[in-house]
Parts: structure tokens; C-alpha cells; sequence
């Protein structure tokens, strides 16, 4: 779905690891974008980044999700603990600018509050999944083999999973907190870069500097952490952007199914799925302001995984 | 070709046993497991253990698993404890009414997103592009709920042209006799699916058009139309096959929520409450049934790119 979600599914070819020409990665988002040329590596991709308006866009928007969410409760204070059964569902005012929900806590308040929890849950999971995924692709790209196989079928095995249904599954074994809800949106985040960095692995593990750095008595661990790990790097960041926002679409997904944290902790699904109840009497302050934010970030993050891409493939050709 | 086949087929049976040896370790050794989950927190420890030998909780974990494969491979998929059928029966009732919905998603989304993706790329950098672009950008970013609920609130309740909830049956056929419903959700799956395909068949599309063949078709004076129509809608196609086996797990998962919104009775549905239910037998079943069809789904992608792309059977 939204992804919605690396080289995966075993395709033979595409696994070697060459840079084939746009390589469906479910998962990553739409692409597009323009392409420049010239300059250094590092300043070449931070150039076309930063012509691409769409990528300042985002930037633009990510940076002020940010500072609503964290900055704004300290100038603007809402009660957001203690319930008003006096205040519930109030249209937006001049004492609430977007109105009250349905236990009486201030709409735009808890926009921030939520902001705080999804963006901390979304960047987590996909920096934890990066993380995670990362080495298990490193290391299974590098020592190829048996172990390469076994540690890519079970890739496979969890890839085969659909993400909602494996989520779903711990779920009904785990109780939900979040910290477990940041693991388990890792637990299926994980497995892109896992497939994507095992594929830079393999093309890299030939490069003259891996085996000159084996001649020089290098061991395995440091040079899968030295040289192949960072010359990954574009890909993985590259993932990791995309891995947010899908984190947040499914962090949303859940909260609407009832998998949430529980009140008074909350996200801008857990928002939108209780706004929804009133869906049939037009009380719009309850459903557009979370839906807007949630729509509003991934776009953004979107954008700014779909500019990097668009360097990085520069960066590819100009090698 | 068939030194390939025969390894992806191979690899398609390791990877259904993973999934079944996940499922199973999830289910049946993480805290608040079969017994505890069923018969809730308030059941004594004698009730729990009296479920436990009953259902063969006890032994050990191989022996299990021996007799979960043996009960598997014989189509035995466990008897639902909610529903108080078995777990083949449920399925029978719902797969192939998701599989109409996701079917019909799919085929919807191609018609759509093939011509909008070479249209993008034919007038690349135009104005109906980059709105083309936006929109795919909004609508690939949208939680499927919220654009369902959207779609509901503009069609249902604003102008009252199509009804809110999807229809409700119990066979195929009584779900396709009410076409008007069905349009809601199979809408909200397509159009998710419709930015994805769209954006990767305008990729395609353009790297296609600066391939020397297509310059020399047009040198020797072929109408545009023929070369977008016999040249570059085949060459561009080829990704799109691995993007559809590809993105089946979404797409499924995608359903799930679809189906929760607009009520559709699916697989969606029944898995989702068979997990808030703990309905074990169900969720194990339907999980392997699941991911089946995922690795088939995959593996007839790569069958057919390698059918299709005469390159690749020699690798």
C-alpha cells in the first residue's frame, strides 16, 4: 500500500547489485525529480538538493513539524492530562483556535502533544530498522555463502508477511506501549535496508580496497563496519527518509485499528481514528487538523527521500 | 532458464517453511500465548493447564511443530475457536472475496496508471506532469483510512451518489450483485496503488524514450503513436511486472484497512478479528495462507520477467 515500503523478493539479477535503471522498491515512494551534474560528491548531492524545490519543501515542512510539536506547548500551555467534560466537542474559538474534542482536551494542543509521539515513534522505528537492517544486509552481503542464503531467506520469510498482518500478530500477543510499538513497526521497517545494503555489499566486497584491506591483515568485522558500511551510506540514508514516513503512515494505520498507545498518550492517528466517530455531524476540527499533519509529513519526508534519491543516482553515473 | 526457475522455486519452498517456523514460535512461545491469551486473565492456573494438555500446549516445542506441518501439508488449518469452524471453511468464505477486491483494485490501477504514466513521460516536465506528480505525491502519502474516509465523506454523505459501506455477503456473488457499493473500496485500494505505478511507469517510460531504437523508429518516419503503442509500452511494462509481485504484501496489507473502513467481508476483516479476539487458530492459518500466496505472487513475477525479458535467462 502506502509504500507503502528495497531490492526484495530474490530477482536474481537485480540482487547482484548493479545499479539497475529504477528498480521497483515497494516501500520507498513515487520518484521523479531533476538531475544536475558537476562538482564534488558531497557537495554535488547537496547541490541538487538544494535546487530541488520540492526537497527545500520538505525540509521546510519537516523543520516546522518539528518546532509545532515540541516548541509549540511551550508557548502556547493546554491542559492535556486532565479531562474537561464541561468544554467536550466545542467548535474552534478564540479560547481553543481548533476547537475541543471529545473529552474536552484542546484540539490543537493535543495536535502538538501528538506531533511529540509520531514523529518520535516514526523516527525511531526507521532509525532502529536502519540500524538493524544495515548490518544483517552488511554482514550477509559480505560473507555470501550459506550464511548469506540463510540470512536472506529469512528476509524473505518475514518480507512475505504483509506488514499490517505481521503487526496485527504481535499484537495479539504483545501488550501495546511504545516502546513496543516502536519496535514492532522496526521489526518490519528493517528488512528494505537489509535487502538494498546486502546488494551494495556484494558489488563491494570485489573493490580493490576490501582486498587490500584483507591483505593488510584487516578482520572482517572492522572492514564490514569501515569500508562497506559507510560507502553505503547514500542508500541507507536514502532508506531510512523513506522508512519514516511509511513508519508514521503504519504508526497512523494502527492507532486506527485500536493498536495504539492509550490515553492520555497519543498520536495524530489515534486522533483521527477518534475524530472519525463523528464523522456524520460535520464536527471537521476533530478529523482534518491530524489528517493534514499526518498527510503534511510524510509528503515532506517523501520529498526528501525522493531528492536524495535523485543525487545518489547522479553520484551512481558520475562513478 | 530453468537452472533459475528451479533455484526461485526452491527458494520459494525455504521461505513458506520460515514463515510457518515465525508464525509459530510468535504465537506459540511469546508471553500471553495460546491458553493465557483465549481464556483471558481472569482463568486460574488450573483452567490454563487443563487447556494446555488438552491442546497439546505441553510437549515439546519440535513435536509441535512436526504436528502442525503433518496437520499443514495434510489441509488441516486448525479449528477456529470463535467462530467454531474450521479455519479452511473461514478462508473459503473469505479469500476469494478479498481477492475480487485487491483483484479489481489492481486491475483498475494498471488501466489507470499505465496510459498516465507514459502520458507523463511523453510531456515530461509540463504542467500535467507536475500536477500529476503532486497528486501522486498527496495520495501516496495519504493513510488508506483517511483517504477512505474522504472518499466517504465526499460521496456518501456530500453528494449522495455511492453508499458508505461495502456489500455485504457471503459468497462472491452476492458481493459483485451490488456493484455501486464495491466502487468505495475498490477506489481507496486503487488509488494508492495508481500514484506507485504511475511514478515507476513514468520512470520506465522515460528511460525507454531515449533508447536509440525508439530514435531510429522515429528517423525512419513511424507515426508517434505507433512508437508509443508497439515500442515503448512494452519495454516500459517490464519493471511494473516486478512492482506487482512485489507489492502484493501492501497491497493485502492495504485491504486490511480498506476492508475495516467500508466493512467489507474479507480476509481483512477476519484476520483483524481474529486478532483482537486471539483467535489463534484462525491467525495462524490465515498468516500462512497469507504469505503463500505473497511467495507465489513474487514468484510468478520473476517467471514472467523472465519470461518476458529474453535478457535475463541467461544470467
Amino acid at each position: 500500500m502506502t509504500e507503502r515500503k528495497g531490492n526484495e523478493g530474490g530477482v536474481g539479477m537485480i540482487l547482484a547489485g548493479e545499479p539497475t535503471p529504477e528498480v521497483p522498491v515497494p516501500g520507498q515512494g513515487p520518484s521523479g525529480g531533476d538531475v544536475a551534474a558537476g562538482g564534488s560528491a558531497w557537495g554535488m548531492i547537496l547541490a541538487v538538493f538544494a535546487r530541488n524545490r520540492l526537497a527545500l519543501v520538505g525540509v521546510g515542512i519537516v523543520i516546522f513539524m518539528i518546532l509545532f510539536s515540541f516548541l509549540g506547548p511551550v508557548f502556547y500551555h493546554t491542559n492535556q492530562v486532565q479531562t474537561q467534560v464541561t468544554e467536550i466537542n466545542l467548535p474552534p474559538s478564540s479560547a481553543h483556535p481548533l476547537g475541543t474534542d471529545e473529552v474536552g482536551y484542546d484540539v490543537l494542543g493535543r495536535l502538538m502533544l501528538s506531533g511529540q509521539s509520531s514523529l518520535i515513534v516514526g523516527i525511531s522505528a526507521a532509525v532502529l530498522a536502519s540500524v538493524v537492517g544495515t548490518l544483517w544486509g552488511a554482514v550477509a552481503g559480505y560473507v555470501g555463502g550459506v550464511v548469506d542464503a540463510v540470512m536472506m531467506r529469512v528476509v524473505d520469510s518475514v518480507l512475505a508477511i504483509p506488514p499490517l498482518i505481521f503487526i496485527l500478530l504481535l499484537a495479539s500477543v504483545f501488550k501495546v506501549s511504545t516502546p513496543v510499538l516502536i519496535l514492532v513497526v522496526a521489526l518490519v521497517a528493517w528488512l528494505a535496508p537489509a535487502r538494498l545494503v546486502r546488494g551494495e555489499a556484494i558489488s563491494l566486497r570485489t573493490r580493490e580496497y576490501v582486498q587490500a584491506a584483507r591483505g593488510m591483515g584487516g578482520r572482517h568485522a572492522w572492514i564490514v563496519l569501515r569500508h562497506i558500511t559507510p560507502n553505503a551510506i547514500g542508500t541507507i540514508v536514502v532508506q531510512t527518509t523513506f522508512e519514516v514516513a511509511n513508519a508514521i503512515l503504519l504508526l497512523a494505520a494502527l492507532s486506527y485499528l485500536g493498536l495504539g498507545p492509550a490515553p492520555p498518550a497519543t498520536n495524530w492517528g489515534s486522533m483521527l481514528s477518534d475524530g472519525l466517530n463523528y464523522i456524520y455531524e460535520g464536527k471537521w476540527w476533530l478529523i482534518y487538523p491530524a489528517g493534514i499533519a499526518i498527510v503534511l509529513t510524510v509528503v515532506a519526508f517523501n520529498f526528501i527521500g525522493d531528492a536524495l534519491r535523485a543525487a545518489l543516482e547522479v553520484r551512481l553515473q558520475e562513478r | 532458464m530453468t537452472a533459475y526457475l528451479i533455484r526461485r522455486f526452491l527458494q520459494a519452498v525455504a521461505v513458506v517453511f520460515g514463515v510457518t517456523v515465525i508464525v509459530f514460535i510468535i504465537i506459540h512461545e511469546l508471553p500471553g500465548g495460546p491458553a493465557r491469551g483465549l481464556l483471558g486473565p481472569e482463568a486460574s492456573t488450573y483452567q490454563v493447564h487443563q487447556f494446555i494438555v488438552q491442546n497439546g500446549y505441553n510437549q515439546p516445542l519440535i513435536v509441535q511443530y512436526g504436528r502442525f506441518i503433518n496437520q499443514l501439508v495434510h489441509g488441516n488449518l486448525g479449528y477456529s475457536y470463535h467462530y467454531n469452524e474450521t479455519v479452511v471453511a473461514l478462508l473459503e468464505q473469505n479469500l476469494p472475496k478479498s481477492a475480487v477486491l485487491v483483484g479489481l483494485a489492481y486491475l483498475v490501477a494498471l488501466i489507470i496508471a499505465i496510459p498516465l504514466g507514459i502520458m507523463q513521460a511523453v510531456r515530461r516536465n509540463s504542467v500535467t506532469d507536475y500536477v500529476a506528480t503532486g497528486a501522486s505525491f498527496v495520495a501516496y502519502s495519504m493513510p488508506t483510512f483517511w483517504l477512505g474516509i474522504l472518499l466517504i465523506l465526499g460521496f456518501s454523505i456530500g453528494w449522495r451518489l455511492l453508499p458508505p459501506e461495502a456489500p455485504q455477503g457471503a459468497t462472491v456473488a452476492a458481493v459483485l450483485s451490488d456493484p455501486q457499493a464495491m466502487i468505495l473500496p475498490v477506489a481507496t485500494l486503487a488509488l494508492v496503488s495508481i500514484a506507485a505505478f504511475s511514478r515507476f511507469m513514468r520512470s520506465s517510460a522515460i528511460e525507454t524514450l531515449v533508447q536509440d531504437y525508439i530514435r531510429t523508429a522515429r528517423a525512419m518516419g513511424l507515426p508517434e503513436r505507433t512508437i508509443l503503442a508497439r515500442y515503448l509500452l512494452r519495454n516500459s511494462l517490464l519493471p511494473i511486472i516486478t512492482l506487482i509481485g512485489l507489492s502484493l504484501p501492501a497491497t493485502i496489507s492495504g485491504a486490511v484497512i480498506t476492508e475495516s473502513v467500508f466493512n467489507y467481508p474479507g480476509m481483512g476483516l477476519l484476520f483483524y478479528t481474529a486478532a483482537t479476539s486471539h483467535d489463534f487458530p484462525v491467525l495462524l492459518g490465515s498468516t500462512v495462507v497469507i504469505a503463500t500466496a505473497t511467495v507465489l505472487g513474487s514468484l510468478l513475477a520473476d517467471v514472467l520477467y523472465a519470461v518476458v525479458d529474453p535478457r535475463v535467462r541467461y544470467t
